[in-house]
């Protein structure tokens, strides 16, 4: 890999009494990239993350963030670092303006540029005109959106955002989307943790796929879709009257098709294509009765399921 | 240092801006307002020609109306202070999403508490200067009697006990919002710690001295004594009654230990009026109360900073 490594995590551990939250995770995610966490929940994700931050200890294994120890230089790391709760709060009696100038204040950012700091950041999370207003007033997509000004305030090199889009609508969703992309083109490295699959393609260039603590599939969206797909990217349920050996060599036989399966009375068929018409002749042709046919299309979904029930 | 110092902004100007506040501190000022007002009035009828210290006899007597003096009555609401500036310190924070995002920014975790500490320390310190010299000038103008040196100086130290026995309650506020993850949890445990020590220690200290040493109306100086110790013993246990002889002894002069009401009683009832002690022999006097009160706020505080810096943040 000709980038910078900025995360690298090695057998990276955390251990609560007898279950492993996370269990050796191997992790390697470069320069610019947004990397997409996927994952149920109690996957493991937010605990990574926390020890990537320093905020949490892992029990065994290391983690570096541009080459700093968040374990033993948390300083160093959370200067470079922003991060975005999953359940994000902010001080609620005070206004947006005022909680992003606390965080400005704990950065040490210098007092001249916060104001215009604090304008920058509202502006582009559309909140520029609300900046006055009590945060107690915000609704949930603003807040989410009110948090992720407060991560740019402090010009991260890496920004860690634990579900950004969980309980937003269609279009929060969109809007927060497009400002993570905004962030991968200023170079900042993101690092998102999400269940909701089909939005996270959209904007990631990586995904690891997380469960019970281990990441069980790494790389970019399509790769992983071509592997999850190996056995077809529909699945035709055929019943018939009698599955006889012959039907399913015949079936074998068809171009496209990838494998046929049997139980029962049911017949199984993975493929690319639509074959459909081509099934039905084999089937009439042969001495069994067609009884129903159905076609599935594989999505996303069904291809993150199948990481998922694998593990 | 920016980390601390910003926090430490930030809570100050919370203390001094919420509601809680501005109404705790409106309650504390009438309070203190009305208990001078009634002593000033009935200040007169104690003064002899003898009585060396008028200026401070403000801060002791009480009224028919009003049976509260000035310690007293600061002796009831100093806790309730403490206790609103601290018990939501941490565990407010926590629930409301704040914590992990305050700890991902670049300082060091004690910060938090440190800052947090200070800031409530210097809100309590501001209240109890501003009310003391509040119901001092007050009664300055009431009386027509200015305090003399050693007058200004037992204030001093009446300040700075009060001060402390505050921090005391705010460290156990702030030690409860550490262990309790809901803020009506952490509130209703001090509040239900400072009822125990303020209102039923005594009565408890009282029941265990009357067994041990049973006092009847024929009993001996001796055996009062005795039955007397064994009381303070047991109600010494609480700060309340720490601060109460501490104040006692730096506001009246003329007695020379804390003692209680009854030994007061066969004190002058024995003709043993003794003479005012120095200002030096005072404070000697309540020295063991003082470091009494700061050790227990600091071991409060130390506790809450341990959890606090070992407190994993959790996913959940």
């Amino acid at each position: 890999m000709d980038q910078q490594k900025v995360i690298e995590t090695k057998d990276l551990t955390k251990r609560y009494r007898n279950f492993a939250a996370v269990d050796k995770l191997n992790l390697c995610i470069g320069e610019g990239e947004v990397f997409g966490f996927l994952g149920p929940n109690g996957a493991g994700k937010t605990t990574t993350i926390l020890m990537l931050l320093g905020l949490t200890e892992p029990t065994s294994g290391t983690a570096r963030v541009y080459g700093h120890d968040p374990a033993r230089e948390p300083l160093k790391v959370k200067r470079i670092v922003g991060y975005l709760p999953e359940k994000v709060g902010f001080y609620e009696d005070l206004t947006a303006s005022e909680n992003l100038e606390y965080t400005a204040s704990l950065n040490g950012i210098p007092w001249s540029e916060v104001p215009n700091k604090i304008e920058e950041a509202l502006r582009s999370v559309g909140l520029h005109d609300v900046g006055r207003k009590r945060v107690g007033e915000f609704s949930h997509g603003m807040k989410q959106r009110l948090g992720i000004a407060d991560v740019m305030i402090k010009d991260p090199k890496v920004a860690f955002l634990d579900e950004p889009t969980s309980g937003i609508d269609p279009e929060g969703t969109e809007h927060i989307l497009a400002l993570i992309k905004g962030m991968a083109r200023n170079k900042v490295t993101v690092v998102l943790s999400s269940h909701q699959l089909h939005q996270v393609q959209k904007v990631c260039t990586q995904v690891g796929i997380m469960t019970k603590g281990r990441l069980v599939a790494q790389g970019p969206v399509d790769r992983l879709g071509r592997e999850a797909l190996r056995g077809g990217k529909y699945r035709i349920e055929v019943q018939v009257s009698r599955v006889a050996p012959a039907l399913v060599d015949a079936l074998k036989r068809v171009p496209g098709v990838i494998d046929v399966e049997s139980s029962g009375d049911l017949l199984l068929i993975g493929c690319n294509e639509d074959l459909r018409p081509k099934i039905a002749r084999t089937i009439v042709d042969s001495d069994c009765l067609l009884v129903q046919m159905k076609i599935e299309e594989y999505g996303l979904e069904e291809i993150y399921m199948k990481y998922f029930r694998e593990s | 240092m920016s980390g601390f110092m910003a926090i430490f902004r930030k809570e100050l100007a919370d203390h001094f801006s919420s509601k809680r506040f501005i109404i705790l501190f409106l309650l504390v000022y009438l309070a203190g307002v009305a208990t001078i007002y009634v002593a000033a009035q009935t200040i007169r009828s104690g003064i002899t020609e003898t009585t060396q210290f008028i200026f401070l006899r403000l801060f002791i007597v009480s009224g028919e109306n009003l049976p509260f003096s000035f310690p007293l009555f600061l002796s009831l609401f100093i806790p309730i202070v403490g206790i609103a500036l601290g018990f939501d310190a941490i565990n407010s924070e926590r629930n409301s999403g704040n914590l992990s995002r305050l700890l991902s920014q670049p300082l060091f975790r004690d910060s938090v508490i440190n800052a947090k500490f200070l800031a409530g320390l210097v809100t309590l310190a501001i209240l109890i200067i501003s009310i003391v010299a509040l119901v001092s000038g007050m009664g300055l103008r009431m009386i027509g009697v200015p305090p003399n040196a050693e007058e200004i100086l037992r204030l001093f130290a009446f300040i700075f006990v009060s001060i402390v026995y505050g921090a005391f309650w705010m460290s156990l506020a702030v030690l409860f919002s550490v262990f309790f993850n809901r803020t009506a949890n952490s509130a209703l445990a001090s509040i239900a710690l400072w009822i125990f020590l303020f209102l039923f220690l005594a009565t408890i200290a009282r029941v265990m001295a009357d067994s041990m040493v049973p006092v009847d109306q024929s009993s001996t100086l001796e055996i009062l004594t005795r039955n007397d110790g064994i009381y303070r013993a047991i109600s010494r246990i609480s700060p309340s009654t720490l601060y109460g002889e501490a104040v006692q002894v730096l506001l009246m002069p003329e007695l020379g230990t804390p003692s209680s009401t009854l030994m007061m009683i066969s004190i002058f009832a024995a003709g043993m009026i003794p003479g005012p002690l120095p200002l030096s022999q005072s404070l000697l006097i309540v020295w063991p109360q003082m470091t009494g009160l700061i050790a227990l706020t600091a071991l409060c505080f130390a506790v809450s900073y341990l959890r606090f810096m070992r407190e994993e943040i959790r996913s959940t």
